[in-house]
């Protein structure tokens, strides 16, 4: 049997990602390009929502097994700073234009269904059970980032180069999702968590076939953010988190225990 | 009349079990009739039992009393989940369950393999092309990426035609992609293989 506080840490890693993102993506309501897209992003993120909250359930049951003061979904995603979050580095990075929303959900979204299939075969049934359900989900994520890649990347020339500029600059944040810690490391011995580093090659191959049908140039190798154990994943963030968290947070840190 | 307090001790516990004397139970038949009578709450004209929400009704075994239904939700972050869930209370309070425990199940993960062939021609009629009404086209997109599914042609809901272009991966709700018929020129929504 793992430490529970391992798999708490674990778990909150697996809701933290989906939760930053949705966030993110819920920026764009009202704002999307076209009707059908401003729809599409809050759709993927109306999923994302949803998978948060079974993991960070989850790690609220976790949790009480070992803390003496549990929290469930709502304090975990409401009541913690920046520093407790646990997500991955790229999906707190900002909206920006456009191509830089799909090359983050692009580069997110490959990473995340592999991951999910992953860790449909964990031994832990109750992540095996989550992961098989939000699987199902992040293929049709999949679907949507890709094609916008295609279209936007073999587009014209002005939205081929917005394209590149975007994946160029988030290309960096990468590196944390193949490199496991020795959180991951240990759970991974357990059978519970994913090994992170038999995705690498997979996702690799999914993104230069689709950064070849866009045209777009796949970035060279660069310095990876986080990549040494020193990131979103160990609560090491960027400055954007501590913004999206002030937004997100601020009904429940205004009025404690606010409902509707 | 004036009571001894012994009396009275006995008075309140005969009227404790009283309140607490089960009711006459409702037949399952009954349960699962006013449950085929839930709507979808976003796609009214199918039932919760057609779209294969309700996975299971019985009398807990510890306590008879108790009704159990088994919910498997659609979608992860579906907003139509709670809605059903007090609908269902509603529903079965009005045939007479007296106690009931919703329980949500994850696994097996919810198909649309489990909508029911009735509900996917109401779909149809109703203008929503049902789950797996499509057909693969002659692009492999799965060739490029293991990551892919195979692209389908959706038929068109009204008119049938195969002309059809997908305009969203995602519709009105999450469930549903928007097409767009180049022969009737209307918009339809195919609720996608899940």
């Amino acid at each position: 049997m793992a430490d529970d506080r391992l798999l708490f840490d674990y778990l909150l890693r697996l809701g933290d990602s989906p939760l930053v993102l949705a966030q993110r993506l819920g920026e764009w309501v009202g704002k999307g390009p076209i009707v059908e897209e401003d729809m599409a992003l809050t759709n993927v993120g109306l999923d994302l929502i949803g998978q948060a909250r079974l993991w960070l359930s989850y790690a609220g049951e976790v949790e009480a097994r070992f803390a003496p003061a549990p929290r469930d979904e709502d304090q975990l995603a409401f009541l913690r700073d920046a520093g407790a979050f646990r997500n991955l580095l790229i999906v707190e990075q900002p909206n920006g234009n456009f191509a830089d929303t799909i090359a983050r959900q692009f580069l997110f979204d490959a990473w995340h269904l592999l991951a999910l299939r992953g860790l449909s075969a964990s031994r832990d049934s109750r992540i095996a059970e989550i992961a098989a359900k939000a699987a199902k989900e992040a293929s049709y994520h999949v679907e949507r980032s890709g094609d916008w890649i295609v279209r936007l990347g073999d587009g014209t020339e002005e939205s081929h180069a917005k394209m590149q500029a975007a994946l160029d600059g988030l290309w960096m944040y990468t590196g944390e999702m193949f490199a496991p810690d020795t959180t991951e490391l240990a759970l991974i011995d357990a059978g519970i968590a994913c090994d992170l580093r038999l995705l690498a090659a997979p996702w690799r191959a999914h993104v230069d076939a689709w950064f070849a049908a866009a045209t777009l140039k796949v970035p060279g190798e660069v310095w990876m953010q986080g990549g040494g154990g020193r990131g979103g994943k160990q609560g090491i963030h960027t400055e954007h988190l501590g913004r999206l968290l002030a937004e997100m947070q601020f009904l429940q840190r205004a009025y404690p225990g606010a409902q509707w | 009349m004036v009571f001894t307090p012994e009396q009275e001790a006995l008075i309140a516990a005969q009227e404790r079990a009283a309140a607490e004397r089960v009711a006459p139970r409702p037949a399952l038949e009954a349960i699962w009739h006013a449950l085929e009578a839930i709507p979808d709450p976003e796609i009214p004209v199918v039932s919760i039992v057609g779209l294969g929400i309700v996975r299971g009704v019985e009398w807990e075994l510890a306590d008879p009393s108790v009704l159990v239904v088994r919910v498997t939700p659609t979608y992860s972050g579906c907003p139509a989940t709670e809605l059903i869930m007090s609908a269902i209370r509603e529903a079965l309070a009005g045939v007479g369950v007296a106690r009931l425990r919703l329980e949500t199940r994850l696994a097996p993960a919810w198909t649309t393999d489990w909508i029911a062939p009735e509900a996917r021609q109401k779909l149809r009629d109703y203008g929503i092309a049902p789950p797996g009404s499509g057909r693969p086209t002659g692009v492999d997109v799965a060739g490029i990426s293991p990551l892919r599914r195979a692209a389908v042609t959706v038929p068109c809901p009204r008119c049938g035609s195969l002309n059809t272009t997908l305009v969203s991966q995602f519709g009105s709700t999450a469930c549903k992609a928007q097409y767009r018929c180049a022969d009737c020129l209307e918009p339809f929504d195919y609720f996608k293989p899940h």
